[in-house]
């Protein structure tokens, strides 16, 4: 049996704000009609976390539930558990026409942290960042410059990003760039920490 | 620079965000057709300066199709509205002609 490693085994960089890949992630991702009781059930039980409402994520501990599209849901959990929560999902949804995977392996999470995350987000994303638009508890697919993102805020000065593990490289190199050292423009100058920096 | 409200998830996308589907609301010309109706159902597109319907799809975002109604000089977005319709429904020609009095339609024409 092989040693599962991450994308980038936890890479970092630290400048405007701090990068890092997250490690190994447990990810599901479920797909059917979200107001179908089987596949409410089988999501909550799975990540821990509560239903959440269109463009939204809920944290539990470990786990936690994004709103992917309106049919489409993805599931977090701790890497060692993925294989054996996507087993009681699918008892969980029996007949119910609905598809669980484990795409754990097919994905990278990073994380950007400081006063000036959300500024290194806003130069990669097509997505109003200001604090006023977007705050913890929403989650957005987009695109960070030429590759598919799924991004959220675990707090105020964080973000949780997934994207695709065969541009993990891509993605962290974008990160570094956009949080160059230098590189700050301030554009949410109201928050002290995002015109620091340099 | 265009952007689109997504109909099905909510978000206000970028044109960045989208993957354009050309023009709406087609009928289908299959087997069985004349060939000038086939000929035509492949190639023959309006481009018209002014209203027009689009298909585009929330690539980035939550991957869904969805129908607009814009003016291509312009870029006024009149609407965006559900995929599953095969002509616009009557609110969205409604917005429309309360910017573009006369405008009709062609199938009411
Ligand atoms: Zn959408």
């Amino acid at each position: 049996m092989s040693e599962p490693v991450s994308a980038l085994k936890g890479a970092s960089f630290d400048g405007l704000a701090h990068v890092e890949e997250c490690g190994l992630q447990g990810m599901i991702t479920l797909r059917g009609a979200l107001s179908a009781r089987a596949v409410q059930k089988a999501a909550t039980v799975a990540s821990g976390a509560s239903l959440p409402d269109a463009n939204r994520a809920n944290m539990a501990g470990e786990g936690g539930l994004c709103w992917m599209s309106p049919d489409e849901l993805l599931i977090l959990c701790p890497y060692p558990r993925a294989a054996e929560t996507v087993e009681t999902m699918r008892k969980t949804l029996g007949k119910t026409h609905a598809l669980a995977v484990n795409v754990s392996d097919a994905r990278a999470m990073f994380r950007v942290s400081g006063g000036a995350a959300r500024e290194v987000l806003a130069k990669l994303c097509p997505v109003d960042l200001s604090p006023a638009a977007f705050g913890p508890g929403q989650f957005r697919r987009t695109r960070m410059a030429q590759i598919a993102a799924a991004i959220w805020m675990e707090d105020d000065e964080s973000f949780g990003i997934v994207c695709f593990r065969s541009v993990a490289e891509y993605a962290f190199n974008l990160l570094k760039a956009a949080a160059q050292p230098g590189s700050a423009v301030g554009v949410f100058a109201a928050r002290p920490g995002a015109i620091s920096g340099d | 620079m265009l952007i689109l409200h997504c109909p099905n998830c909510g978000v206000d996308a970028d044109e960045t965000e989208l993957a354009p589907g050309g023009q709406a609301h087609l009928k289908r010309f299959g087997p069985g057709s004349s060939d000038e109706d086939f000929h035509d159902y492949l190639f023959a597109r309006e481009n018209p300066r002014g209203v027009h319907f689009e298909r585009w799809r929330h690539a980035h975002g939550c991957g869904k199709w969805f129908h607009a109604a814009r003016d291509t000089a312009t870029l006024e977005v009149f609407a965006t509205y559900s995929a599953q319709t095969t002509e616009p429904p009557q609110a969205v020609l409604d917005a429309i002609a309360a910017r573009r009095p006369g405008w009709t339609w062609r199938h009411e024409s």
